[in-house]
């Protein structure tokens, strides 16, 4: 295809993403760095028969032409990235000079709602991949030993909690968890404390929000596995039986090692996508116990006072993140195109 | 099929339908029991006294006179005009997949075409794109939408998904397209079409498969949304996950967490139609691409 003509059909979608994804980027990373302008104060003195006072007022005139001259706003270098709602630097060498153990400083840390964030969210990323992971596998190999007249509707039910609005698909399971709703009382039954409430307890949030993101993600890697045991070798198979392996053998020698690509390839998935955490926080309420970086974002830009400039620095924390998972993705693209060529 | 010594053993036969079942009532249950709790009063779906009332409506016997009730969804639906977020709903998802399919259709058949070396840096900037959480976007966004009076409005936040859908759709596209034999369209440019007539003529035709099972990711990912849709959309254009979302804000009076119930459950239904009829085609996508939607 002749360059010309590669440039005319491709030209739409560039368009489109140059214009909504790459110009955002530059937009928060220089969002970041200026803060708006404060008003122009001017004080002016009223003298009357009763004395003189002095009054402040702000100059419109003098705002508008400084906003004109500077829409970007006054520029503050990494002031931002630097304060308490952020990186919090002066924050941190306090806690590290000021506390004795490891434990104290890392509660200090927790006091500090980007340390916060941060801590969750890779918290959720990093338990909530392998275990769901494992599961799907399980769901896999399960599945897969079924007569195939029933695997179509084994398959079906297990597509809807990856499929369903993620904000849904934690309200309906929060709704079950509530103290007063089905399983927050088999809970509350089983470890025989009435009072029990998961909202009020943060190890316990933690908990649910991991469950709701194993579920809701572990058919995903069911349904890459059990297309990836469509394929495995029958030939590897039959041999490896003529030689007398075992059942476990014959899974631990010829089926594990045909699906590790796969294995590869939903860990880094969903190391990307679980890093993005932000539905399930809104569905169970649980900004009070845990937060993730998206939420942060969204909570800065939410309600009467957008906060741009600190929602822009938190994305852009939240992008370099995503860089560095995104990483071994990349590599890995980099390696199979130079094979190729 | 199976010989002798691949016949499982009954115990290990009985663990893995034990474990499937398990499963399908981890997966399926939550949503079986909210539909059910959707035709309660509240004081049924969460019932302090007794866990039982949610499955025999005791309250809702007392309260209407019989066991299910309409009251969750009249209260959403006509009370609070959640037919308006449907529709809206309808009207993003309609336009974002036939506009994203459109750009998208054109620009993966190109990438599959062309040979030369900056394919593979195209892909690799959709592919870092695609990883870009969009809610960090939105900041980027706000400042000239409110400066250009764009905020608020339906068609912005269709621009605004079609785009963040791109990467994803020209991800799934070009591997499509490359299963399509390139002698087809080869030929019909020998035969003196240009490059567009052969696309027009000779590969439209025969891309239907491909496009439709994009189509339903792209249609996903509209009907999801949630972080994008609450940002940029007016209270009065509002789609159905912010309004359900809207909804939890004022739980104060009784009965409001119900309307929420029942809007959830009727944003469930169209997912649920949608799985049941494309399965094959939600399988052979997820596997297929290398993107997950």
């Amino acid at each position: 295809m002749k360059h010309k003509t590669f440039f005319w059909f491709f030209l739409p979608t560039a368009l489109a993403m140059l214009v909504f994804i790459a110009a955002p980027m530059v937009s928060i990373v220089m969002q970041s760095l200026f803060v708006p302008h404060e008003a122009v104060l001017i004080e002016t003195e009223n003298c009357g028969p009763f004395g003189c006072t002095t009054s402040t007022a702000i100059d419109q005139e003098a705002t508008a032409a400084l906003r004109a001259e500077k829409p970007l706003g006054r520029f503050v270098g990494l002031d931002i990235y630097k304060d308490r709602g952020h990186l919090a630097f002066a924050e941190v060498g306090e806690a590290w000079q000021n506390t004795d153990s490891i434990g104290a400083f890392f509660s200090e840390m927790g006091d500090l709602p980007f340390y916060d964030a941060l801590a969750f969210t890779l918290t959720y990323t990093f338990v909530c991949t392998p275990l769901l992971i494992m599961l799907g596998f399980a769901i896999a190999v399960a599945v897969n030993s079924l007569s195939r007249k029933i695997r179509g509707f084994v398959i079906f039910f297990s597509l809807l909690p990856m499929i369903v609005t993620p904000l849904v698909g934690s309200l309906v399971l929060f709704w079950m968890i509530d103290s007063r709703g089905v399983l927050g009382n088999l809970i509350s039954y089983l470890v025989n404390d009435p009072d029990l409430s998961v909202k009020a307890s943060t190890p316990l949030m933690w908990i649910s929000i991991i469950t709701y993101g194993i579920w809701s993600s572990a058919p995903f890697a069911f349904v890459v596995f059990y297309a990836g045991l469509q394929t495995v070798p029958q030939d590897t198979l039959e041999s490896a039986q003529i030689d007398g392996a075992t059942r476990w053998q014959q899974i631990r020698y010829v089926v594990f090692p045909h699906l590790m690509p796969l294995v590869t390839f939903v860990a880094l998935i969903q190391l990307m996508d679980n890093f993005k955490v932000f539905e399930p926080i809104v569905g169970f309420n649980a900004a009070a116990h845990a937060t993730s970086l998206s939420w942060i974002v969204f909570n800065d830009l939410g309600g009467e006072t957008r906060q741009l400039s600190a929602a822009a620095t938190t994305s852009v924390l939240t992008v370099l993140g995503v860089a560095i998972l995104l990483s071994p993705v990349l590599v890995r693209t980099w390696r199979d195109f130079r094979g190729k060529t | 099929m199976a010989a002798p010594s691949q016949r499982m053993p009954t115990g290990l036969k009985i663990g893995l339908v034990a474990f499937t079942v398990v499963w399908l009532i981890l997966a399926a249950f939550p949503f079986l029991w909210t539909v059910w709790g959707s035709f309660k009063v509240e004081l049924d779906f969460f019932s302090i006294a007794d866990w039982t009332y949610a499955l025999t409506g005791e309250r809702t016997q007392i309260t209407h006179g019989s066991p299910f009730t309409t009251a969750g969804y009249e209260g959403a639906w006509i009370e609070n005009q959640f037919w308006r977020n449907a529709i809206n709903t309808f009207i993003v998802c309609f336009f974002v997949v036939c506009t994203s399919l459109t750009i998208g259709t054109l620009g993966g058949y190109a990438l599959s075409r062309s040979g030369h070396n900056y394919v593979f840096w195209l892909l690799i900037t959709a592919l870092i794109f695609r990883a870009v959480p969009p809610i960090t976007l939105v900041s980027g966004y706000l400042p000239p939408f409110f400066q250009w009076n764009l905020w608020g409005y339906l068609p912005t936040a269709i621009v605004v998904l079609v785009a963040i859908n791109q990467p994803f759709t020209l991800w799934m596209l070009h591997s499509f397209f490359q299963k399509i034999p390139k002698e087809l369209d080869e030929s019909a440019r020998v035969d003196g079409c240009t490059q567009f007539q052969a696309f027009r003529y000779v590969i439209i035709p025969v891309m239907w498969p491909g496009v439709i099972t994009t189509g339903l990711f792209s249609f996903l990912l509209a009907y999801n949304d949630f972080a994008v849709t609450t940002m940029l959309l007016a209270e009065s254009n509002r789609t159905m996950i912010p309004a359900i979302n809207a909804f939890l804000g004022t739980t104060q009076t009784e009965g409001n967490v119900m309307f929420a119930v029942a809007a959830v459950v009727s944003a469930t239904v169209p997912l649920f139609i949608l799985v049941m009829f494309f399965q094959r085609q939600i399988v052979s996508g997820l596997t297929a691409g290398a993107v997950k939607g």
